[in-house]
């Protein structure tokens, strides 16, 4: 049995050792403030710029329009208030969103509905897309911004980020996309792809934590979000994150690089996965089967709830994740699952299980050995389940 | 949020669990929506606990709180069952982290609501002696 297996990448990953390597001298020796004269000063500055080029050549964006920030949730709420502070003041107030954004992005546009802003939620299909028509339709002249994230961090789906990008040229609107989950999964070009903002975060590709990026394509005024320096060409205050910014760049180039090559290994892993569990008895597959991330499975199981399902997982070494209540201290399951139409009951059962290019074959086989047992177990104490079986049989 | 050991020992080997096949009191209470069923099997016998059993559909704290709870009545008369506090349950587990206490109020209206059964199949109106019963 291994000991431990952890199926939970799409919360964060492990460092990768070329990582680790290459942030250690800025935390040894070349320790200097970047915004100093003096020689470890002037090289801590010279590895963020080099940084800042690497990152910008993954994505095919201008250096100058690459930006640091503290995580994807930083750039999230940069991107998103930033525009639409600036636009205000053209009276553009009209922001449009889907329903399954993260909370970076959700929680932001709720704080601006406060502020006076209006704000649309696109629907989503029974796979989580939006429908670009909706999405056409919603644009008004006083949008200022519309902002859709890449792929969803729970149940995989890639939106048709081609096709949003190439609407919001049309009607002239500024395309923020909230691309955490997408980085190393796809190959992302902001020219080609008509995205004039996009959020980045290091931890989620085998960086350090408490570092993003926020691509802000030249040209688009947006207002600061953290003041108080001139650090980012006077766009964001803060001594940066040396360490942290050398290990992101390295982390993102490493992500990039070979795209092709890993997303067929991972998604193999992922179909042989998802392939076995839907074996188990009222088990569905969340999400899209097709337009998903390569390392994504989500699914329910009726009759259960996720906590106790995570917990029964980790006493037998298997980290993974679950949409449920009780693991966000709210009461309502997730917003995702039930957007895409899950009734309340079932969206409790859900389990997230997000491999990386360090997960193996045996891992998939330890959990398909231990999970079906621990489902059957919850299900013999839920009174949910004897309801659920004895509809069955009438 | 972590849980005290208590609670996981109680989640991960629940006392009491299943089924009552002769049991005279049912009581359920929670709802599908919320995320948590409880279901209590009594068996009363010279008003006494004779024997108790539960089901439970929920988190780690739900199916915690309902093991002690049934830890907690089993063997003792009716009227001390029925004096069994959420707040009892909770010191018995060492503690549930704030957002799960609902748990253990359910915990304590899914025994009153078995009690409330009981005293129904034995032609007595349950109100006046067990109260209201909060379903979820």
């Amino acid at each position: 049995m291994p000991k431990l297996v952890y199926v939970d990448n799409a919360a964060t990953t492990n460092l990768s050792k070329s990582v680790i390597n290459a942030m250690i001298p800025y935390y040894t020796e070349n320790y200097g403030n970047p915004s100093s004269l003096y020689s470890i000063g002037r090289d801590a500055k010279k590895a963020i710029e080099f940084a800042r080029e690497e990152i910008a050549n993954c994505f095919n964006a201008d250096v100058n329009e690459i930006f640091f920030t503290s995580g994807g949730s930083e750039s999230d709420n940069w991107a998103i208030k930033g525009i639409a502070y600036e636009q205000a003041k053209k009276g553009k107030k009209h922001i449009i969103t889907s329903k399954i954004e993260h909370h970076a992005v959700l929680h932001t546009t709720e704080f601006l509905e406060n502020e006076g802003f209006e704000v649309t939620y696109l629907n989503v299909n029974e796979d989580g897309i939006i429908n670009t028509d909706e999405l056409e339709n919603a644009i008004k002249p006083d949008t200022a911004l519309v902002t859709i994230m890449y792929a969803n961090n729970e149940i995989g789906t890639i939106q048709p980020i081609d096709e949003i990008g190439t609407i919001c040229r049309k009607y002239n609107v500024i395309f923020h996309t909230d691309a955490v989950q997408a980085v190393g999964n796809i190959e992302i070009d902001v020219k080609k792809q008509n995205i004039d903002l996009l959020s980045v975060s290091a931890h989620k590709v085998h960086g350090p934590k408490g570092v993003g990026v926020l691509y802000v394509r030249r040209g688009i005024k947006i207002l600061n979000l953290i003041h108080g320096g001139a650090q980012e060409r006077g766009r964001r205050a803060s001594t940066e994150n040396v360490a942290g910014i050398v290990g992101a760049s390295v982390a993102i180039k490493e992500a990039c690089h070979n795209i092709n090559e890993k997303v067929s290994k991972i998604s193999r892993l992922r179909d042989y996965l998802i392939d076995e569990v839907l074996k188990i008895e009222k088990s569905r597959l969340n999400g899209s089967r097709t337009h998903r991330l390569p390392g994504n499975a989500n699914f329910c199981f009726e009759g259960i709830e996720g906590e106790s399902l995570l917990l029964l997982l980790d006493m037998q070494g298997v980290c993974a994740s679950s949409g449920s209540a009780c693991t966000s201290g709210s009461l309502d399951p997730s917003h995702v699952l039930l957007s895409i139409g899950l009734p309340h009951e079932i969206a409790h059962g859900s389990l997230r299980i997000s491999l990386s290019d360090y997960n193996t074959k045996e891992e998939i086989d330890y959990i398909l050995e231990i999970l079906p047992g621990i489902i059957n177990k919850l299900r013999e104490m839920s009174p949910l389940w004897e309801k659920i079986v004895c509809e069955n049989t009438k | 949020m972590i849980y005290s050991d208590k609670v996981m020992d109680h989640f991960a080997n629940p006392r009491n669990v299943g089924e009552l096949r002769n049991a005279n009191g049912i009581g359920e209470v929670g709802n599908p929506k919320c995320g948590d069923i409880m279901k209590m099997y009594l068996r009363i016998e010279d008003g006494i606990i004779a024997d108790i059993k539960f089901k439970t559909f929920g988190c780690g704290a739900a199916v915690a709180t309902s093991s002690m709870a049934t830890e907690l009545v089993k063997g003792k008369t009716i009227n001390e069952a029925l004096s069994l506090t959420n707040k009892a349950v909770v010191e018995a587990l060492d503690g549930l982290p704030p957002v799960k206490i609902h748990c253990s109020v359910l915990a304590e209206q899914a025994i009153k609501s078995a009690i409330s059964d009981y005293y129904k199949r034995q032609g007595i109106d349950p109100i006046p002696l067990v109260g209201e019963i909060k379903e979820d």
